[in-house]
């Protein structure tokens, strides 16, 4: 059985000049690989400028990759905008971060929900559109008389739930979400997560899911990535990464939680910020920042590979780790 | 001078002796002509406390310091009392209240790229503090910048005092932001939402950054966070906010462990973690009111699993709970507290390693 999505070796680099005008390339994402099933959530987590944000609109075709490939049911994602695209986006949709920039301020929600089955000429005439619109309301628990209300005039908790009515109007398989509970409240927040899951067990749609909150992705998600600078550093199972990390950034971002009533003795402060894309370090890109690099880490690149448990971390010191030691 | 304690242990001391450093005593702040947006406020900070503040968005954490330090202009009406050693912020002149702003009580707001000059150099703006606070100038003041650049862990610092904000990344700035309220040796730091706009691993340094200076200084901690585990990581107590009122007010420990208020078990309930068992997460019913729009009564009562007809009518007080905990909930005696839920990642209790 073909997976719904398969992406390899994806990559996507921008011409920057520098201070001093020379052009260099940033690698924005840089050869990134992973595969996605019906029914199944993929977690993509890092932080800021690791190339999380910009592998989603990869794999949706919404930029034009510079290396790789993304397959979706089985045919080429491409960013060209044919037909074949525009039927492809159909059964696979976005939800962004902030619901207000993402709704039209100038058209009651309702509109909104209808609008892509105009686009894709589906359902017969506008009473059928705005029945389909309707019952999406209902499924994502928005009541009927707000079918005709502005944007300003919902909280935030119900313009999210209108963003995904109006990503799964169109019956997608496939939902990318980027960070879609970081604007929310923590109430609310627990509102749309539980929404989610709720609806990808009645529809079975595949989520992409991006976001820097760990609890959440570890929440939502069936499997994790965790990005560096353009690559995963480690894939497995949620629990397997947070509970047992294996590469020490990984490890990193899992101590930075804030816990309460955690100590914090044992905490791992990384020093510095993450380095510039454009002067990725040599060898492994985290070794200028990792508490256990070796002078292997900054000649050579490690290749993300399993290490037991089906999980895959690219890490010199990973591989070499008993992988028993994973619980 | 001010009289400054040496220390931690000292400022312990000195806060069982005297009287609250910070008071707010039924503080409200309302859109002038409009709604009131904080209702009714009653806080006290000791001398080298940290007192966290925890609240979904437009419950009124943020305002009802940025009122009491008479930052919000004349747009807004400010009652009750906010004094600092007795002395009511209200009634100060302009003059008395800037050397009390940066001075005694300084400010971190979230966005770290907002709060500083972008067209000034850091240096500058370092200087412009001492100045004013410490009057310190020329080379004393340099020197003293240098040094605070170096506390804040920005390295190289005589090369970044000549550099500006946009040269700097998001967590560094932030961490200038901190120099700068260190600069006037303040009795109280409020900090509002400090990492929430820095990665990770930045907001992991940023707090271990304030976590140290709070330790050496014995400087007082406001930190107000929409996120329970910043605000648990930090502080020896903290209050919950809801539409503009504290519902209830404990030691970190209690509160995380044994909430007595609906909302604050609502929130702790709503939270994903990343520890124990995944389960489904409990949401609070419904959102928060909007200030024009607050019910009568107790104000969470229209999304209180536990309301009863009563809770739309009458307004709960802060009364107390159990040793150091307080909570607004009319049915707080009906109500048994929760079963002793110890959280999955129960750990050395923060509080005890204040250095003694």
């Amino acid at each position: 059985m073909t997976s719904l999505l398969e992406v390899s070796d994806l990559a996507r680099a921008y011409p920057v000049a520098t201070e001093a005008g020379a052009r260099r390339l940033l690698h924005a994402v840089d050869g990134v690989s992973f595969s996605l099933a019906r029914g199944r959530t993929l977690g993509l987590v890092g932080e800021s400028g690791c190339g999380k944000s910009t592998t989603a609109k990869l794999t949706l075709g919404l930029l034009p990759a510079t290396r790789g490939r993304v397959a979706f049911e089985g045919s080429a994602v491409t960013a060209r905008r044919d037909s074949r695209w525009r039927a492809l986006r159909r059964r696979m949709q976005m939800v962004h971060q902030d619901p207000l920039a993402a709704l039209d301020r100038r058209l009651p929600v309702g509109q909104q929900v209808v609008e892509p089955l105009t686009i894709h000429r589906l359902e017969d005439g506008e009473r059928a559109r705005r029945q389909k619109a309707l019952a999406l309301f209902d499924a994502v628990g928005l009541r009927p008389d707000l079918f005709e209300r502005y944007p300003h005039e919902l909280s935030g908790g119900q313009r999210q739930r209108v963003v995904l009515a109006r990503a799964l109007v169109l019956d997608p398989v496939l939902l990318v979400c980027d960070e879609p509970i970081s604007a929310l409240d923590v109430s609310v927040a627990a509102q749309v997560i539980n929404l989610m899951q709720d609806l990808q067990a009645s529809l079975g749609m595949g989520y992409l899911f991006i976001s820097h909150d760990l609890k959440v992705v570890r929440q939502i998600a069936d499997e994790v990535a965790v990005m560096y600078l353009g690559r995963i550093v480690e894939q497995g199972r949620p629990d397997a990464l947070f509970h047992s990390p294996m590469h020490p950034y990984t490890e990193a971002l899992v101590s930075a939680v804030p816990t309460p009533l955690r100590g914090t003795q044992d905490r791992i402060i990384l020093r510095g910020d993450p380095p510039n894309p454009v002067d990725r370090p040599r060898g492994c890109a985290f070794h200028p920042r990792c508490p256990r690099a070796v002078a292997r880490c900054r000649e050579e690149v490690p290749q993300l590979q399993p290490v037991g448990d089906g999980r895959l971390a690219a890490c010199h010191l990973a591989a070499a780790a008993p992988a028993t030691t994973a619980a | 001078m001010r009289n400054r304690p040496e220390g931690a242990a000292s400022t312990l001391l000195a806060a069982s002796a005297s009287e609250p450093l910070l008071r707010l005593r039924d503080f409200t702040v309302a859109e002038r002509g409009g709604a009131a947006i904080v209702r009714g406020v009653d806080l006290s900070l000791a001398r080298g406390e940290t007192l966290g503040i925890v609240g979904e968005s437009g419950c009124g954490k943020s305002l009802t310091w940025l009122a009491a330090l008479r930052l919000l202009g004349p747009g807004v009406v400010t009652g009750g009392e906010a004094t600092l050693e007795g002395r009511n912020l209200a009634r100060l002149s302009e003059r008395e209240l800037a050397g009390v702003r940066g001075g005694r009580i300084a400010l971190v707001v979230q966005d770290p790229s907002s709060a500083l000059n972008p067209v000034q150099r850091i240096g500058t703006q370092l200087a412009e503090v001492l100045r004013l606070h410490r009057g310190l100038r020329g080379e004393a003041a340099r020197r003293e910048a240098l040094r605070l650049l170096d506390r804040v862990g920005i390295a190289d610092a005589s090369r970044r005092l000549r550099q500006y904000p946009h040269e700097f990344s998001g967590g560094m700035n932030q961490r200038v932001v901190i120099a700068l309220a260190l600069a006037g040796e303040p009795d109280v730091l409020i900090a509002d939402e400090p990492t929430t706009a820095l990665d990770a691993t930045i907001q992991a340094q940023v707090l271990d950054l304030i976590r140290d200076i709070r330790r050496e200084t014995g400087m007082a901690l406001v930190l107000i966070s929409h996120d329970i585990g910043v605000v648990g990581d930090l502080c020896d107590r903290i209050a919950v906010m809801y539409a503009g009122r504290i519902v209830e007010t404990a030691a970190t420990q209690d509160l995380l462990t044994c909430p007595r208020h609906p909302y604050t078990q609502g929130l702790l309930a709503a939270l994903p973690t990343l520890d124990g068992p995944r389960r489904r997460l409990t949401p609070i019913a419904g959102t928060v009111p909007a200030p024009a729009a607050i019910p009568p009564g107790c104000a969470f009562a229209p999304r209180c699993p536990a309301a009863v007809e009563r809770c739309g009518r009458e307004l709960p007080a802060l009364v107390i709970a159990a040793q150091d905990q307080r909570a607004a909930c009319l049915r707080l005696a009906e109500l048994p507290p929760p079963t002793a839920r110890t959280p999955p990642e129960a750990a050395p209790l923060r509080r005890l390693q204040v250095p003694a």
